[in-house]
């Protein structure tokens, strides 16, 4: 079992950072919201009402409300930049030379230039690919934000330009956002509030400027980077 | 340990595979009578199943169309029978060859290349970013496929048949000395209409079988690039079989209707 009774509640315009180690569950309680997996029991409330088991329209009228940046972008090979971006507006049936142009000033909003948009996703670096993937989260202007890993893989300098961008991004939108990560300096950085899951379940859950004097042994581990500590990691011999 | 053990955990593997095929085939064409369609997309798969699959599928028919008409000399001419040889060819390439071998080319091309995309797109979560941009993966990914497997194959067999008999008509002609206007002749006369349809019906099943195939693999492929991997060589495999597995179910039906 991954996720065993975790309880969290996120109010609307918060910006929540779930940190935890590697493979204790943080992406699949992502994708249990998202729909992409169906959890055994238990309920996810977006907006007061119960996503768990949606199908069809239902399932896209609530994802309608989500953008999502995954941790590797996950942006489509086969579409220029720009197609990237405007997917979902493409998928509205919006005409195209209207979702170009506001793919073009989605990517100005994340530093990048025009000149990109009919690359292939290929051509780009990895910190380029990171702001297509955020261009085409807030492309829509969500209401929900998810962030998965936002700066993995990054430079530390890429990672705070990422971690500015979330934040000014999140704040033009007016969104609310639930970003995962390990990595603290971007969880001080884009979060309101971090809560930490471990064992499948959420052990600690407070502001962001109190996670560093929390009292707890295991919340306390994971922020300084100890080995030392009741978090043991599974390591095969 | 139990002797049978082995045997059941295959027996149930084996059966549990073909569950998961059979309600991903059903889930597939159930999304192929339900908006939304994605026509530029699949324009661009029609584009690479049937365009680019020409030079191959072509060259494939040509030579197995020449080879035929050799063999077959070969063998008629045993019994002074040189004169059916544009009957063999004709009605070999139609009803047997020209589906089949264009299906298994189609197959190694397309088969491979629609599992380690959709692969590759699972394994990077492009699939799953699908689904957060509330579009349906099999409505995006897989339907196109088999409209442009369905759809393409029967126009390349056809143009596999009339290449197919041509090469037939040049070894005829250049190599073993018919008269070319009565080889034209034997090969119309004994050519009826049901000998191309059969053809592209059995071309139009193996269409289905290769973008099935394919997308089921690649859709449900895990680990990186070796799952990728591992999809392709399963696509490629299990719809040969396929193919050839169908093709003895629909000979033996048109067979029925024949006589």
């Amino acid at each position: 079992m991954v996720l065993d009774g975790l309880d969290l509640d996120i109010g609307t315009g918060e910006s929540m950072v779930v940190i935890g180690g590697s493979g204790v569950g943080k992406s699949v309680m992502l994708k249990c919201i998202l729909g992409i997996l169906t959890p055994d029991s238990g309920t996810i409330e977006i907006d007061g009402e119960n996503v768990v088991g949606l199908t069809g329209s239902d399932h896209d009228r609530v994802n309608a409300k989500i953008g999502m940046l995954f941790q590797g972008a996950a942006l489509f090979d086969s579409l220029p930049v720009w197609e990237n971006v405007a997917f979902r507006l493409l998928g509205e049936g919006m005409n195209r030379k209207q979702a170009k142009e506001i793919a073009v000033a989605k990517l100005a909003q994340v530093g990048l230039r025009p000149n990109i948009c009919d690359l292939a996703p290929a051509d780009l670096s990895g910190g380029m690919k990171k702001r297509v993937g955020l261009a085409r989260a807030i492309a829509t202007d969500p209401e929900i934000i998810f962030f998965d890993e936002p700066t993995t893989g990054l430079d530390p300098i890429m990672s705070d330009v990422i971690n500015n961008l979330i934040v000014s991004c999140v704040r033009e939108v007016g969104a609310t956002a639930l970003s995962i990560t390990h990595d603290m300096a971007s969880a001080r950085k884009i979060g309101d509030r971090i809560a930490m899951i471990y064992n499948g379940k959420i052990i600690w859950n407070g502001p962001a400027n109190a996670v560093d004097k929390t009292g707890n042994d295991y919340v306390d581990q994971f922020v300084s980077g100890r080995t030392d500590g009741p978090i043991r990691m599974a390591v095969r011999a | 340990m139990n002797p049978l053990q082995p045997i059941g955990h295959v027996t149930l593997g084996f059966l549990a595979t073909i569950g998961r095929i059979t309600m991903f085939s059903g889930i597939s064409l159930s999304h192929l009578f339900r908006p939304p369609y994605y026509p530029r997309i699949v324009i661009r798969q029609m584009i690479e199943i049937g365009y680019f699959s020409l030079p191959v599928v072509g060259l494939t028919a040509i030579f197995t169309g020449m080879v035929l008409a050799l063999q077959s000399y070969t063998g008629f001419a045993r019994f002074s029978a040189e004169g059916a040889v544009a009957n063999v060819v004709v009605l070999s390439i139609t009803r047997e060859l020209a589906p089949v071998l264009a299906g298994l080319m189609v197959t190694g091309r397309i088969g491979a290349s629609m599992a380690a995309e959709i692969g590759t797109m699972r394994v990077t979560e492009q699939v799953d970013a699908l689904t957060t941009l509330s579009t349906n993966p099999f409505k995006y990914l897989v339907v196109p496929r088999i409209i442009a497997g369905v759809t393409m194959l029967p126009i390349l067999v056809f143009i596999a048949d009339i290449i197919g008999v041509l090469g037939g008509y040049l070894v005829g002609i250049y190599e073993l000395g018919f008269n070319p206007a009565n080889y034209l002749q034997n090969t119309w006369d004994f050519l009826e209409s049901f000998d191309v349809v059969s053809g592209l019906i059995k071309a139009a099943v193996f269409g289905l079988i290769i973008a099935l195939m394919g997308c089921y693999h690649g859709y449900y492929s895990r680990g990186g690039a070796q799952g990728v991997g591992q999809a392709t060589t399963y696509a490629v495999v299990s719809a040969s079989i396929l193919i050839l597995c169908f093709n003895f179910i629909l000979t033996a039906a048109f067979f029925t209707v024949d006589v």
